[in-house]
């Protein structure tokens, strides 16, 4: 017997279960981060064209337009994708784990203590993208930890809200942290960790898509290889037990790769809101799956991130819009829309 | 109690005047005032630096210590407060809009801003988190807040980031609650809403201790239950809105300063708003003057210290009043 909306395929003695309609979903999101991509290519000062793309990066010819998507926007585009990917699984697995829409890591405090990280090492003068990174993890995971611990005391019952709301006060507590450090900080160093923390995606270069990328390789396949035990830990903890899922060992797993895919994130971009609010929950809207939609919220978090990036960049008159304050304004709306369809 | 909160905010005062990046001894502090003299250079710091954040810090404390009392009293949520819920946000957005399009400047012209935006943002949010129903889930209204200050202020940030450098230049500061460089008007503008916001919620307080006990029996006991919160939301702009407008937006102190007098002298309004506001100014004094000295030779905006002690505060409060239900 298959429930609704369920295909399998046998072959030999291997069987999978497949849902067509996630497949369709994923592959126009695919299709749609593609696109993104090619738009984002051709965006800029120098407008160009699809033809000129693609003989820019398959010719071997070192064209101006070879250059400046070598250099500049390639780099760019990649990084915006694999941190919106990196944000929307994170986002995926923590708003299952804490079974409430709002639980994500930029709500709660998690990106805010990753840029903590990163912020002390700007200050002390190291521009380095790798021990940025290694520090952001740091402490994202430090942060992570406080903020479960002090939420957890007290009864089992009402955890998911008390979490957001615990992570709401170490979310600006680290953010008056993270303010602080700058004012101690070397002006010009100063200077460079505020556009830092206002989130941008202006002048990445390769060692920010190789951070992110080694973070996507090292933890996304954990999560994912965890995807079954998440949605049964999702379905209740006893039940799940009974199931034969160790409960506590695997969500201890998957916090741990997820604060690591979050503060990776940040540590390539700074602290970047709503993505990883925003992306389970659009990702398992257009699914209709009732299982935890790991890679389309990856591939939505990579959509929305690059469509926020391209609203930034095509903004008229010369405005100046970081993604992250972008991304910041769409998100308390969207959180306020939330908000008003529960109703 | 209120005795040795009005001394405590005394001796913080002259340590106030006295403490920053060049120390005054408490001498020429006193000599500042009783025999000025202009070709001091101490003299002048303590009066045209110091004298004027000293008087706005106790001016807008107070009043977000009271607006934090009041909004706590009429929603019955010990976790509303104008800088959580938006209305700060809100209030500062109004004076970015009011200055960019319509190039108000000085604090008499857009504290006029600041109240009507502080109304609007007060009425979004307590629309959508139903702080008007009773029985409804006080955690929806601390969203809905959270939601609300994100949006605004993302949106004032984009405004002043786009603005010329003239009026970058005025709000870098102000955005962040610093007090320093504002002048003595912009105090004592603070001071003169506050005593209008002050006179109004005392006047309102028997009003809501009877609220308290829930509207169906505020209406026994001879209230309008409509009339008390459109007095209390009225006096809640003006103090909102002129501490944003004169300060900054800042979070946390009117959430701070109503739980610490409440613990002091108990739930009565008549006693426990007054004391919220000499709390609030303690509160952000303190604020001031820490931020002069923990990262010095640099300064921290006021507004940034109050987050560093009020956020912990929060979480104190989420845990101790259970408040998250499922």
């Amino acid at each position: 017997m298959r429930p609704p909306g369920v295909n399998l395929l046998r072959i030999g003695g291997l069987s999978l279960l497949w849902r067509p309609r996630a497949l369709v979903v994923g592959a126009g999101l695919l299709v749609l981060v593609l696109g993104l991509s090619i738009q984002l290519l051709g965006t800029g000062r120098l407008a160009l064209s699809l033809p000129e793309i693609a003989g820019a990066l398959l010719g071997d010819g070192d064209t101006v337009a070879a250059r400046i998507l070598g250099r500049v926007r390639l780099p760019r585009v990649l990084t915006a994708a694999g941190v919106g990917a990196a944000l929307g699984m994170a986002g995926a697995v923590f708003q299952s784990l804490s079974r409430n829409p709002l639980g994500s890591p930029d709500v709660i405090g998690f990106t805010t203590g990753a840029a903590t990280g990163a912020v002390v090492q700007i200050v002390l003068g190291s521009l380095d993208p790798l021990r940025t990174a290694l520090t952001a993890v740091g402490s994202g995971l430090a942060a992570a930890l406080a903020v479960l611990l002090l939420a957890r005391r007290g009864r089992a019952a009402g955890a998911g809200y008390r979490l957001v709301l615990v992570g709401i006060g170490a979310g600006a507590f680290l953010g008056g942290i993270n303010t602080m450090l700058l004012a101690m900080g070397e002006i010009d160093m100063v200077t460079a960790a505020q556009v830092w923390l206002a989130g941008s995606l202006a002048a990445r270069n390769w060692d920010h898509v190789a951070t992110v990328g080694v973070g996507l390789a090292l933890f996304a396949p954990v999560v994912l290889g965890m995807a079954r035990d998440l949605s049964m830990i999702e379905m209740g903890e006893d039940m799940a037990r009974q199931l034969g899922v160790p409960v506590a060992r695997r969500r201890a797993v998957l916090v741990l790769a997820a604060v690591g895919l979050s503060s990776i994130g940040t540590a390539a971009t700074g602290p970047i809101a709503f993505v990883a609010l925003a992306a389970p929950q659009l990702a398992r809207w257009m699914t209709r799956s009732p299982d935890v939609p790991l890679l389309s919220a990856a591939l939505t978090g990579a959509a929305l991130l690059m469509g926020a990036d391209l609203l930034s960049q095509s903004a008229p008159l010369g405005a100046v819009l970081p993604v992250g304050l972008t991304t910041g304004f769409i998100g308390g709306l969207y959180l306020l829309a939330v908000m008003m369809r529960k109703g | 109690m209120g005795l040795m909160a009005l001394a405590a905010l005394a001796v913080l005062a002259v340590l106030s005047l006295a403490v920053g990046s060049r120390p005054v001894p408490p001498v020429q502090v006193l000599g500042a005032f009783t025999s000025y003299d202009p070709g001091n250079d101490l003299h002048l710091v303590v009066r045209e630096l110091r004298l004027p954040r000293t008087v706005l810090a106790v001016g807008a404390g107070a009043a977000l210590g009271l607006a934090g009392a009041l909004m706590q009293a009429l929603t019955r949520n010990p976790l509303a407060e104008p800088g959580l819920l938006g209305v700060n946000s809100g209030a500062a957005l109004a004076v970015v809009i009011g200055a960019m399009a319509f190039g108000l400047s000085g604090i008499l012209q857009y504290i006029w801003c600041a109240i009507a935006g502080a109304g609007l943002a007060g009425a979004a949010v307590f629309f959508l988190g139903r702080a008007h129903r009773s029985g409804t889930d006080p955690v929806r209204l601390i969203l809905a807040g959270a939601g609300l200050s994100v949006a605004l202020g993302s949106a004032s940030g984009l405004l002043i980031l786009n603005a010329g450098p003239d009026v970058l230049d005025i709000f870098r500061n102000w955005g962040a609650g610093a007090l320093e460089g504002r002048g003595l008007t912009v105090g004592m503008v603070m001071l003169a809403a506050l005593l209008a916001g002050g006179v109004l919620s005392v006047l309102l307080a028997p009003a809501l201790d009877a609220l308290a006990l829930g509207q169906d029996l505020g209406r026994v006991l001879g209230l309008d239950p409509r009339r008390v919160w459109g007095l209390g939301c009225l006096s809640v702009m003006t103090l909102a809105g002129a501490a944003t407008a004169a300060a900054g937006p800042i979070a946390f102190v009117g959430l701070v300063a109503p739980h610490v007098a409440r613990a002091c002298v108990g739930p009565r309004s008549v006693r426990a708003l007054p004391l919220s506001a000499l709390a609030g100014a303690v509160l952000l004094l303190v604020s001031d003057i820490a931020g002069r000295v923990v990262v010095a030779p640099n300064e921290l905006a006021a507004g940034i210290v109050a987050t560093l002690l009020g956020g912990p505060f929060f979480i104190h409060v989420v845990r101790r009043f259970n408040l998250a239900r499922p």
